[in-house]
């Protein structure tokens, strides 16, 4: 299948930045230069400066004989990275594939785009207008290869446009330097005559590869189709994705929500169609200013119920700020499951409509409050009590060993057992009284002990006599006494309240 | 035949109230003994909201054991129950003792208090809950009133614990309930501490009688003990404050 790309070429990128900064520098001869090998070296210089006959890659003190009142500017070398990093993010109201070709170049694959905005003449133009206002120098090309839209966007001087399988004739006329070589490769060309790609095209491939090296058939490979050419998107795209260009930008909470409301529509009905349901799901929004809003919702179970998923990002889209407007609206499902689990039951209930209430309920709450408020305990196996129940991963899961039921536990348990104060009468009998917060309760009936060894595997520390108590007026703790009776002062604690 | 015709009487004006009863599917299914009798309809009632006063950690310990009680009457045929609370102690093993499966119980845990009132109205309206449990101090009238819509509704059944309220105004909900411990009973000369037991007081009931009794829980059901109720000297309830 023949793809088609744009590649965008921004000839004075790092220079425009510094005017869109300082408007004053606009009319001035300036460079950008950074130290290189003990000496200072042009990166990048202004339209008036090159105008001047200064280019990147000149030594200042060479350009400041030829052009004294030349200001220098330092450069930083990660500029040029960060600016194509930021408007690649910008292209993605575009097409959802765009890559960054260091240093000054973006590609933006567009297959299936450009009709969105009433074909590629209008597509371009659009993107190159509103660089333009942006502040930035930018030149583009369309064409079914990067290759020749490279060569095209830089080098050619008729159209922009490459007709679909018309890379050839794009080509033909254009220098060599316009299919990416070394800059080797390019010297010797220019050496043995080589003007154009048509003067050297025809000659028999061996003896290109024998005389220019392996890299010159590559390329032509890539310019012409031949060849696939890999490129890396700055975004891996989701396959889970569903795209909403407006052709206002949206300001007001009800157009989010009408945003929303046909997303949602187009990405359940492809979910159904597949038997998917999303756990998750992230709502953006592109900003006129380029700045990026975005809501994220999960769910308990996998779900496809527009009205349901409505629901839960309707608590949140009053946290979208559109500012000026936004102008591009995207519902992406990042994680999506079989819909079939759910036909399973939750908890053996057989009522399958109960429990996808349920977890529509639970969607609701944790969308409000956090995906960590919900938990469910099951029986672990262990005596400690601390370490007696464990937090369920999933609404479904079950227990896999039964509740123990013979020793009694406490309904209220202390995060944290509490130091008390006792007095005891003799070694393994329960206390007699104890003063907890002040409160002095004296004991009249008791139940134990019961003795709970550390688990000296997990952690080192002493065993606890349990005991349940209760005092004069009914109410009834559960107290232990840490260690051996014998071993000097044994410490007491209170774990929890009895019912 | 004049008793009938006062039963009758008596139905009709509660329907005239606007007492509902519950169909027989949604029913506590729980033997209350003599409580029974306060309540209207000689029902007790489900579909409605309670709320359970406690004022210090013991009695909230006890008023706590007596909801999973009822809770394990109310979920009995396999429903769900929702426990909703800020600062949670309760240790889920302990709800076994009571008759529910710990893992039937869905404990939502907050961290702010503004959140809670949102949930539990969420939560009474949806059909599908057993019960909905929660951990509420301070509520006011209009969001009382908000929980009686909801649950007129779904015909879901909030239990609202109201741990040291500071302010005790009028709201809508069914039944006001007082519960406090008791000493166990046991046969004189046994050691131990014995069966769980608690004086509930009914302060108030939307169309029944309010009452007082000695309820124990022994062998997975309440059981109601003839000991005088006044066992222990009723504390007005503790202000805080």
């Amino acid at each position: 299948m023949a793809g088609r790309f744009v590649v965008i070429w921004f000839p004075h990128l790092t220079t425009d930045r510094f005017i869109s900064r300082q408007p004053e520098l606009k009319d001035m001869s300036f460079v950008l230069a950074a130290p290189e090998r003990g000496r200072m070296v042009i990166r990048a210089a202004s339209i008036p400066a090159e105008a001047s006959g200064i280019t990147s890659g000149m030594v200042v003190a060479d350009a400041k004989a030829l052009l004294p009142s030349l200001v220098v500017i330092d450069d930083r070398s990660e500029l040029a990275g960060k600016l194509l990093a930021y408007l690649a993010e910008w292209c993605l109201r575009y097409t959802p594939v765009v890559a960054v070709a260091l240093p000054d170049s973006l590609i933006l694959d567009i297959r299936g785009c450009a009709h969105l905005w009433g074909g590629e003449q209008v597509y371009l133009k659009d993107i190159l207008s509103k660089l333009n206002n942006m502040g930035y120098d930018a030149r583009a090309a369309i064409a079914d290869t990067i290759g020749a839209a490279w060569a095209v966007c830089r080098y050619g001087k008729v159209s922009p446009f490459v007709d679909a399988g018309a890379q050839l004739e794009a080509l033909l006329p254009l220098p060599p330097a316009a299919l990416r070589l070394e800059p080797a490769t390019l010297q010797r060309m220019q050496k043995l005559g080589l003007y154009r790609i048509s003067s050297f095209i025809q000659m028999p491939r061996n003896v290109l590869r024998r005389r220019f090296g392996p890299l010159l058939l590559e390329r032509l490979d890539q310019a012409l189709g031949q060849l696939k050419e890999p490129i890396e998107p700055i975004r891996p795209v989701e396959p889970y994705q569903e795209r909403l260009p407006s052709q206002e930008p949206i300001r007001t909470a009800t157009g989010i929500k009408i945003a929303l409301q046909r997303l949602l529509e187009t990405l359940c009905k492809r979910l159904v169609m597949e038997g998917k349901g999303l756990r998750k799901a992230v709502f953006k929004g592109y900003r006129i200013d380029g700045k990026l809003q975005q809501i994220e919702i999960g769910t308990n179970a996998a779900s496809c119920n527009v009205d349901h998923l409505f629901r839960l990002f309707e608590l949140k889209v009053t946290t979208i700020a559109p500012a000026l407007g936004i102008e591009l609206f995207i519902l992406e499902a990042p994680v999506v499951e079989d819909l079939s689990k759910v036909q399973q039951t939750m908890w053996q209930s057989g009522r399958e409509q109960a429990d996808k209430k349920i977890a529509e309920l639970l969607d609701r709450m944790t969308a409000r409050g956090g995906m960590d408020i919900i938990h469910r305990y099951l029986p672990a196996e262990h005596y400690w009590p601390e370490r007696s129940v464990k937090v369920a991963v999933s609404l479904d899961e079950k227990p896999a060993t039964a509740w123990r039921t013979e020793l009694p536990r406490p309904v209220h348990l202390l995060p944290v057992p509490e130091l008390i104060e006792v007095a005891a009468p003799i070694p393994d009998y329960p206390p007699m009284l104890f003063i907890y917060k002040g409160t002095v309760h004296k004991i009249t009936r008791a139940d134990g002990p019961e003795r709970i060894e550390q688990e000296w595997w997990i952690e080192n520390s002493l065993h606890r006599d349990y005991y349940q108590v209760e005092d004069d007026k009914g109410a009834r703790y559960w107290l232990f006494r840490l260690g051996h009776y014998d071993e000097g002062d044994p410490q007491w604690f209170i774990h929890g309240f009895f019912a | 035949m004049k008793s009938e015709v006062i039963e009758r009487l008596r139905k009709d004006i509660l329907a005239m109230e606007g007492f509902k009863l519950t169909d027989e599917s949604k029913r506590l299914k729980l033997d209350l003994g003599p409580m029974t009798a306060a309540f209207p309809g000689e029902t007790f009632p489900c579909g409605a909201v309670h709320e359970f006063l406690s004022a210090t950690k013991e009695d909230a310990a006890a008023t706590t054991g007596f909801i999973a009680g009822l809770l394990s009457g109310l979920m009995r045929d396999g429903g769900i129950c929702l426990w909703i609370s800020t600062r949670r102690t309760l240790f889920p093993p302990a709800l076994r003792l009571f008759g529910i499966d710990p893992e039937k119980v869905i404990f939502i845990d907050l961290s702010k208090t503004s959140d809670i009132l949102w949930m539990v109205e969420e939560a009474l309206k949806c059909e599908a809950l057993a019960a909905v449990f929660g951990d509420i101090s301070e509520i006011d009238f209009a969001q009382s009133r908000r929980f009686q819509l909801a649950v007129e509704h779904s015909r879901v059944t909030g239990l609202i614990h109201r741990y040291q309220p500071r302010n005790m105004g009028t709201n809508t909900f069914v039944a006001r309930w007082k519960i406090s411990s008791l000493p166990g009973t046991l046969q004189d000369g046994l050691p131990g501490v014995g069966d769980p037991s608690w004086r509930v007081e009914l302060i108030k009931i939307r169309n029944g009688r309010p009452g007082t009794w000695v309820m124990q829980w022994a062998n997975g059901g309440f059981r109601h003990s003839r000991r005088r109720a006044a066992a222990t000297a009723h504390k007005p309830l503790q202000k805080v404050g």
